[in-house]
């Protein structure tokens, strides 16, 4: 008989899932291959507890805590020649962890290395804001909590930056739909016309290729063009880039390319 | 006792020209469609440059205005996001009337590729569409094509009455 798998939490999970699918993995590397990394490590080993820490494709990622993550860029900016914050952001492990895997992505500039420091914190948990250390914290910080719900505590302006203030949701979540959920679906509708004018306007026609009875009557074909509501059943008469009505328009003189003069001499 | 013998009825004899006010007016409307200029994407691109010198917009009348209370025509020129939807219907609203819109190129029209929760599928579903302009992106000339069918379109209304209430699709 085959395993009774529940169906409740059947949103949190991909769709298809291969069995004997292994993800591929990069290699890692023990951080004592290179000297500066190794020397950075002792460093932020002295101050810090690490979680983890390894080589992978030339650069080193160090897992902490996530409440020493103030202390830690601060530690890499100011003495170990970090200078700068070049990508910050959130993972979704929600479905699988329960987590948020926060990462952020130091360059040496003077040492022409990376550095990227990792740290998990729970959907409900916070984060302390590097806006003081790096200004590129402070946008990078609003995008994570626009896109993920992650809340950044002492941030000077915590905000959506993308999305609408009045968006519900988080959109970089792997629970969010693609083609968003019924919030977004009737967002416009809703706060234009209000709710009532759902049912007049409907739902958004989100299948490319469905084919309406009212088609041929709303549009005509490119280079067929027809007024609404002329029938067409004995099909569309040809109307080869017309310009203007055949009887000419008021005031306006067609083109007569008979009459017109090719003018050769420039000088004229 | 006049040299030359005129023959008033002829053309160019007597500077007067017969017709009906509904044509004078909508000859005015559709000869001076002044647009909006309202790129929201790459589609903006080909606007401008049906306006620049090489396609010269000016020729037929179009120019584009940066308030829509000078304008009745409005392109919407690009992808419509969620969040930007309660904005070009402010803009409609504060058109005079009449006022007419081209929904020009897939995103516009359909929301195109975007198949996603931050689109808008179709202008029409913010505000009433006279013309859709098919193409990722059109080119200029399509989009002259489109002012010049629409002027087509506006001649053959009437003038002379309040434009009906148009209806999103």
């Amino acid at each position: 008989m085959r395993a009774y798998t529940p169906k409740d939490d059947v949103q949190k999970k991909p769709y298809y899932t291969d069995r004997y699918w292994v993800a591929p993995q990069v290699a890692k590397s023990d951080v004592s291959e290179d000297a500066v990394f190794a020397h950075d490590l002792e460093a932020i080993k002295a101050k810090f507890e690490v979680l983890d820490a390894y080589i992978q494709v030339k650069q080193m990622v160090v897992v902490i805590n996530a409440a020493d993550n103030f202390g830690v860029i601060e530690l890499m900016k100011n003495e170990l020649e970090y200078n700068q914050l070049s990508e910050l952001s959130a993972i979704d492990w929600l479905a699988t962890e329960g987590k948020f895997e926060i990462f952020y992505q130091m360059l040496s500039m003077s040492k022409r290395k990376r550095i990227r420091v990792k740290c998990k914190i729970d959907e409900k948990e916070s984060i302390q804001s590097l806006s003081s250390l790096f200004r590129s914290a402070d946008w990078s910080e609003r995008e994570m909590y626009d896109m993920f719900g992650v809340v950044v505590n002492n941030h000077p302006f915590m905000k959506r930056i993308l999305m609408p203030d009045d968006w519900e949701g988080f959109p970089l979540r792997k629970i969010y739909p693609l083609q968003g959920d019924e919030f977004a679906q009737w967002y416009e509708v809703d706060k234009i016309f209000g709710k009532e004018a759902r049912e007049i306007i409907g739902p958004e026609n989100r299948d490319p290729a469905r084919v309406d009875r009212y088609d041929t009557e709303r549009f005509s074909r490119l280079g067929h063009e027809v007024p609404r509501g002329t029938d067409i059943s004995q099909g569309e008469p040809d109307t080869p880039l017309c310009y203007q009505e055949n009887e000419g328009v008021f005031l306006i003189q067609k083109f007569d390319a008979e009459k017109s003069v090719v003018i050769s001499d420039r000088d004229r | 006792m006049a040299q030359h013998q005129v023959n008033y009825l002829k053309d160019g004899g007597l500077p007067v020209a017969l017709t009906t006010i509904d044509k004078v007016v909508n000859w005015g409307r559709s000869n001076s469609l002044w647009a909006l200029t309202y790129g929201l994407a790459c589609c903006g691109i080909e606007m401008m440059a049906s306006g620049a010198s090489r396609y010269d917009f000016d020729r037929f009348g179009t120019i584009f205005r940066a308030s829509p209370r000078q304008a009745e025509l409005m392109v919407v020129a690009g992808t419509l996001t969620k969040k930007h939807a309660e904005f070009i219907r402010r803009l409609y609203d504060q058109m005079t009337e009449p006022k007419w819109v081209i929904s020009m190129g897939s995103c516009a029209n359909t929301g195109g590729m975007f198949n996603t929760y931050a689109t808008v599928q179709g202008v029409d579903r913010v505000i009433p569409v006279d013309l859709y302009l098919p193409g990722c992106a059109p080119r200029p000339e399509t989009l002259q094509y489109a002012v010049l069918l629409l002027q087509q379109k506006i001649r053959r209304e009437s003038a002379s009455r309040a434009q009906k209430p148009k209806r999103l699709m």
